[in-house]
C-alpha cells in the first residue's frame, strides 16, 4: 500500500510555522540563568515535531537540523546546559534557519546547506563549551539558587562522559503491538541509531505468535542492541522519542575499565530521574529493582516525596535535592501523574500555563466568514419579521410559538456576535514580531532597548491588521536605528543607558490609533529644513514651523540613502510608510521633542473593526456614538446654560465651559425636543476637545459592527461609518471629531 | 461606457429592463441590475443632495438609495404599492459600486436591437441628456436608455465631493 503523503504537505507547513512562531515567543520569554521549564518543553515540543514531521515526509536536512538542535535542548531541559545568551542567540537563529528551510521545501528551491552547516556547528560548539567548563557556568549565576547548581554538577558527569574513548550501551527496546499504528518505524530507529556509532542487533521473536492468530498491523518484535560510540544517553533515548509510550525502552550502559566509576554512577542516577517520573506515572513495578540497585538513596528521595515536597521543589530559596534540580518537569509529573499519562511531561499543562503552543485553529478564508456575516444579517431579518408575526398571533399554539421565537432571539443574537467576533484579530498578530526584531536589531547597533506593547488586545479586521504590519516594522526598525542613541550618548544626556521603544495601540474616535514612541534624539527641525532647502524642496525664503519641518521626512524626494546619516536618520521610506497608510485611508504624523524623542501616530479607520456604541436617538433617527469617546451622560437644569457672544452655547460640567453641539442642527434633522433641559447632553471627546452632544435619548448600548459607506458611497462628514442593527435597518455611526470641526464656529466661542 | 453600446455587434441584441418614471419610461442594461425590491424605509444621511434618500442594508452592505425623480429634477411623487428599488452594479474610475434607484414602478424586460436604437437627440442647452445613452422603440413607445454608470460617476459622486 502505497500512500501519498504530498497531500500531507500543506498541513505540515502550516503547522510548522505556527509551532516555529510559538517556538519564537517561547524563546524571548526565557530568562536567562532561571529558565521556565515549562517554555524550554514548548521549545522542545516544537522542534521535536519538525523533526519527526520532515522525518517522515523525507526532508532529511531539516530533519537532520532539528535533530541536532534538539539534543541542544535537551540539554537545557534537563538543566545539564545553562540558557546563556550566546545559547538564545542561536537558537533564535535556528528558527529563522528552520523556517527558511521549511520555505525553501515549500517553494522547491535548494536549501541554504552552508549556513544550516554553520548552526549545527555551533551548537556543537555550544554543546563541547559546556562540557570543558561546567563550574565557570555555576559560577555565571550563583543567584539562580541551587537548583541551578545542582544541575551543574550533574553537568560534569557527561563531561567526562562524552569524552572518547568509546562507551558502550545496551539498549532493550520492546514495542509495544501497536507501536505502528502511532506511525513509527522501528527499522528508522535502529538506522538512526547505526549512523551514532557500530550497531550490534540482535532480534528477539519470543512473542511473535503462529501465523493464524499473526495481525499484520501489530508489532511482536523485539530488540536487543549493543551500540558503540561517543554517544551520550541523550542522544539514544532521542531516537527512540517518537515510540516514547509505546515501548519499553532500557538504555544501560556497560561500564568498561576506561569509564570512571563516579561517571557511571551519575549518569545512571540521570536515568533514574527519568525511570522516577514512568515510575510515577504508571507506576510500572517491574523498573523499581534497576532503581534501587543503581542508587537508592536519591531515589527514595524523589520518587516517595509527598506532593507538597515536590512543590517545594520548584522553589528556588529552598537547597532542593539534585534529582528534582535536574528534573523540575519531572518532579511535577510525579504530582499529577494523570497528566502524564504517557510519562512524559504533561502537555496540556505546560501549553495552557504559557499560552503558546498547541492553538487549536482552523484556518478560514475571510470571505466565507463575510459570507456568512451577511447570511446572519438576512436571518436576524428573518427573525424578527417573524417575532412581529407572532406578537399578534391568537390560538392555542401561539403562546409556544411565541417562547420559540423569544429562544430564537436569544440565540440569533448570540450567533450574530460570535460571527462579528471571528474576523477580529487582536493587533498582537502584529506587535508579537517586534520583541525579536527590536532585539535582534539593538543588539547589532550595540543598544540597549526596552520595548513596551500597550493595547495588545485591541481587535481590529483581519484585513487592515495585515496591512499595518509593514508600515509599523519601517517605524520601529528606524526607531531604534536613527532615534535611540547609543547608552554612551544617552549617559551623556543624562537618560538611562537603555532606551524606551512604546507600541501603543488603542481604539480612538472610531479609529485606531498606533503608537510608535522612543526617547531617543529626536528629530531635528532645523536640520531637516537646511536639507530640504539644499534638495529644493523648500524655497529658500519660506519660513516653515517646527511641526511643518518635520513633516517634510514625509515627503518623496527627502529621503534617500545619504539623509540617514545626516539627519538623525529619520526619512528612510517614510514616504512609502505614509503612502501605506494613506491606501488604508488613515493618517500618519509625528510627534517630536528634540533631544526627548519622536512618536508616530497612525490613525487608521475601521473598515469594519467591532466598536462598542451608545445607540442615541434624535427625532426618529437612531446614531451609534462610540462608547470610548463618551465621558458622561446628564440633563441639565434649565437656566444652566450661559451664552458667549450671544450665540455659542456652553454649560459648567465640573468646573469646565463646555461647549454645545446640537445633533439635529449638525444632522439637519427635525428633534423631539429643542428645550436642551428637555433632553440630555453626552459629554464626549473628540480631537481632544470636550463637547456636549445634545440628544433627545439615550437607547441601548450594543458591539457593532464597522460597515465602510464608502465602498458605495463616500465619505460624510461626521459619519464615520454605518451598522446594521438587530432589525436589520442602518444606523450611522457618528464621527465626534468631524462633527466637532464641522460645528467649528460654536466650539471656537469656547 | 457610451463606446459600449455603439462596438455592440449589431446582430446582438442587448437586454434592457425597463421602468416607469413619471410617465416615461426608462431602460438600464440588465447586466447591471443586481435585483428589485420593494421601498422600504432606509436610513437618512446628512448633508447629501435631496435625491440620496439615506442607506439601506442590502444583505449586509450599506447601499445608498437614490430617487431617480428628484435625481433627474421632476415633481416628487408619494411612495405607492408599486414604488421599488432597483438594485444596480456600476463601474466608476475606482471601483464598483451598488445604488439603489427608486422608480415609480418596472415594467418588463425586453429585447432591443441595435437597429431599434438611436442616439440620445441634442435638446440643446435646456435639457441635459449625459445619462441618456440612447433611445430605443420598442412595441411602438420609446424607452429612454440610461447610462447610470455615468449618472453615478458624474453626477452622484461629483456632488458629493463638493461637500
Amino acid at each position: 500500500m502505497t500512500l501519498d503523503l504530498t497531500q500531507f504537505h500543506d498541513a505540515f507547513f502550516e503547522e510548522s510555522f505556527e509551532a516555529l512562531d510559538s517556538m519564537e515567543a517561547a524563546l524571548l520569554k526565557l530568562d536567562l540563568g532561571a529558565p521556565d521549564s515549562e517554555l524550554i518543553n514548548t521549545i522542545f515540543r516544537v522542534a521535536h515535531s519538525i523533526k519527526g514531521g520532515s522525518a517522515t515526509f523525507g526532508f532529511t536536512e531539516i530533519a537532520s537540523f532539528t535533530h541536532s538542535l534538539e539534543t541542544l535542548l535537551d540539554e537545557l531541559r534537563s538543566n545539564k546546559l545553562q540558557v546563556t545568551s550566546p545559547t538564545l542567540d542561536l537558537l533564535l537563529k535556528s528558527v529563522d534557519a528552520m523556517r527558511d528551510m521549511l520555505r525553501a521545501v515549500q517553494t522547491k528551491t535548494p536549501i541554504d546547506s552552508q549556513r544550516v552547516a554553520d548552526l549545527q556547528f555551533d551548537a556543537e560548539q555550544i554543546l563541547a563549551h559546556r562540557n570543558a567548563a561546567p563550574a565557570e557556568s555555576a559560577a555565571g549565576a550563583p543567584a539562580a539558587a541551587p537548583a541551578v547548581a545542582a544541575a551543574s554538577a550533574l553537568a560534569a558527569a557527561p563531561a567526562v562522559a562524552s569524552a572518547p574513548p568509546a562507551r558502550h550501551w545496551k539498549i532493550s527496546f520492546r514495542p509495544y503491538p501497536e507501536l505502528f499504528a502511532r506511525g513509527n518505524d522501528p527499522l528508522r530507529m535502529l538506522r538512526e541509531l547505526n549512523e551514532l556509532g557500530t550497531l550490534e542487533v540482535e532480534t528477539s521473536f519470543d512473542s511473535l505468535p503462529s501465523f493464524g492468530k499473526l495481525n499484520t498491523e501489530n508489532c511482536y518484535l523485539s530488540w536487543n542492541l549493543d551500540l558503540t560510540g561517543e554517544v551520550a544517553e541523550a542522544a539514544i533515548r532521542e531516537v527512540f522519542d517518537w515510540a516514547d509510550g509505546d515501548c519499553d525502552l532500557d538504555v544501560v550502559e556497560v561500564t568498561t575499565a576506561a569509564a570512571p566509576a563516579v561517571d557511571s554512577d551519575i549518569v545512571n542516577y540521570d536515568l533514574i530521574a527519568e525511570f522516577d517520573a514512568m515510575i510515577a506515572a504508571d507506576a510500572a513495578p517491574k523498573y523499581a529493582p534497576v532503581v534501587v540497585a543503581a542508587s537508592p538513596a536519591p531515589t527514595n528521595g524523589s520518587a516517595t516525596a509527598g506532593a507538597a515536597e515536590i512543590a517545594v521543589l520548584d522553589d528556588p530559596v529552598m537547597p532542593s535535592p539534585p534529582s528534582a534540580g535536574a528534573e523540575p518537569a519531572r518532579s511535577r509529573t510525579a504530582a499529577e501523574p494523570s497528566m502524564a499519562a504517557d510519562g512524559k511531561t504533561p502537555k496540556s499543562e505546560a501549553s495552557a500555563a504559557s499560552g503558546i503552543g498547541d492553538s487549536g485553529s482552523i484556518r478560514v478564508s475571510v470571505e466565507k466568514i463575510d459570507e456568512l456575516m451577511n447570511t446572519v444579517g438576512e436571518l436576524v431579518i428573518t427573525q424578527s419579521m417573524l417575532s412581529q408575526l407572532g406578537k399578534n398571533l391568537e390560538g392555542p399554539s401561539s403562546e409556544q410559538f411565541r417562547l420559540g421565537l423569544a429562544e430564537l432571539e436569544r440565540n440569533m443574537r448570540e450567533l450574530q456576535e460570535s460571527v462579528m467576533r471571528v474576523r477580529m484579530l487582536p493587533i498582537s498578530f502584529v506587535f508579537s514580531r517586534f520583541p525579536r526584531m527590536v532585539r535582534d536589531l539593538a543588539q547589532r547597533l550595540g543598544k540597549e532597548v526596552n520595548l513596551i506593547l500597550n493595547g495588545e488586545h485591541t481587535e481590529l479586521d483581519k484585513t487592515v491588521l495585515e496591512k499595518i504590519g509593514d508600515p509599523l516594522v519601517h517605524l520601529v526598525r528606524n526607531s531604534v536605528d536613527h532615534g535611540i542613541e547609543m547608552p554612551d550618548v544617552r549617559k551623556a544626556n543624562g537618560k538611562p543607558s537603555f532606551g524606551t521603544l512604546r507600541l501603543d495601540a488603542s481604539h480612538r474616535g472610531g479609529n485606531i490609533c498606533v503608537e510608535v514612541g522612543d526617547d531617543g534624539g529626536g528629530l531635528n527641525p532645523a536640520k531637516i529644513l537646511s536639507k530640504a532647502r539644499s534638495r529644493g524642496l523648500v524655497g529658500p525664503n519660506d519660513v516653515l514651523t517646527d511641526a511643518q519641518a518635520c513633516e517634510l521626512i514625509f515627503v518623496p524626494g527627502f529621503s534617500t540613502a545619504e539623509t540617514t546619516t545626516d539627519i538623525s536618520g529619520r526619512g528612510v521610506g517614510l514616504d512609502v510608510v505614509r503612502r501605506n497608510v494613506k491606501e488604508l485611508g488613515g493618517t500618519i504624523e509625528v510627534r517630536n521633542e528634540l533631544g526627548k524623542g519622536a512618536r508616530f501616530v497612525i490613525t487608521l479607520p475601521l473598515t469594519l473593526a467591532i466598536v462598542d456604541g451608545q445607540s442615541i436617538s434624535v427625532g426618529k433617527q437612531n446614531y451609534i456614538v462610540p462608547l470610548i469617546s463618551i465621558i458622561e451622560s446628564l440633563q441639565i437644569k434649565q437656566g444652566a446654560l450661559n451664552r458667549v457672544a450671544g450665540q455659542g452655547e456652553v454649560f459648567s460640567f465640573r468646573g469646565d465651559f463646555v461647549p454645545v453641539i446640537r445633533l439635529h442642527e449638525i444632522f439637519g434633522v427635525e428633534p423631539r425636543t429643542h428645550e436642551l433641559h428637555k433632553g440630555l447632553i453626552v459629554i464626549v471627546e473628540g480631537d481632544g476637545r470636550r463637547v456636549g452632544l445634545f440628544v433627545d435619548d439615550l437607547l441601548g448600548q450594543q458591539q457593532v459592527v464597522i460597515k465602510s459607506l464608502e465602498t458605495n458611497y463616500g465619505h460624510i462628514d461626521g459619519v464615520s461609518g454605518a451598522t446594521i442593527l438587530g432589525d436589520g435597518s442602518v444606523a450611522l455611526i457618528l464621527d465626534l471629531p468631524g462633527i466637532i470641526r464641522r460645528a467649528g464656529a460654536g466650539v471656537r466661542a469656547n | 461606457m457610451n463606446q459600449v453600446a455603439t462596438t455592440e455587434p449589431s446582430s446582438g441584441a442587448e437586454q434592457f429592463l425597463t421602468f416607469v418614471l413619471g410617465g416615461e419610461e426608462y431602460g438600464v442594461t440588465i447586466l447591471q441590475v443586481q435585483g428589485i425590491q420593494g421601498w422600504d424605509r432606509c436610513t437618512p444621511i446628512p448633508n447629501t443632495p435631496e435625491y440620496i434618500l439615506g442607506v439601506i442594508n442590502l444583505r449586509g452592505a450599506i447601499v445608498p438609495i437614490v430617487d431617480l425623480r428628484r435625481r433627474f429634477g421632476m415633481p416628487a411623487a408619494e411612495f405607492g404599492p408599486t414604488t421599488v428599488v432597483i438594485v444596480v452594479r456600476v463601474a466608476t474610475e475606482r471601483s464598483e459600486r451598488t445604488l439603489g434607484l427608486v422608480v415609480d414602478a418596472v415594467s418588463e424586460v425586453c429585447n432591443v436591437n441595435a437597429e431599434e436604437r438611436q442616439p440620445a437627440p441634442d435638446f440643446g442647452a435646456g435639457i441635459n441628456t449625459d445619462f441618456v445613452k440612447g433611445l430605443a422603440t420598442v412595441d411602438k413607445r420609446m424607452v429612454i436608455l440610461l447610462d447610470i454608470d455615468r449618472l453615478v460617476s458624474e453626477g452622484l459622486l461629483g456632488e458629493i465631493s463638493v461637500h
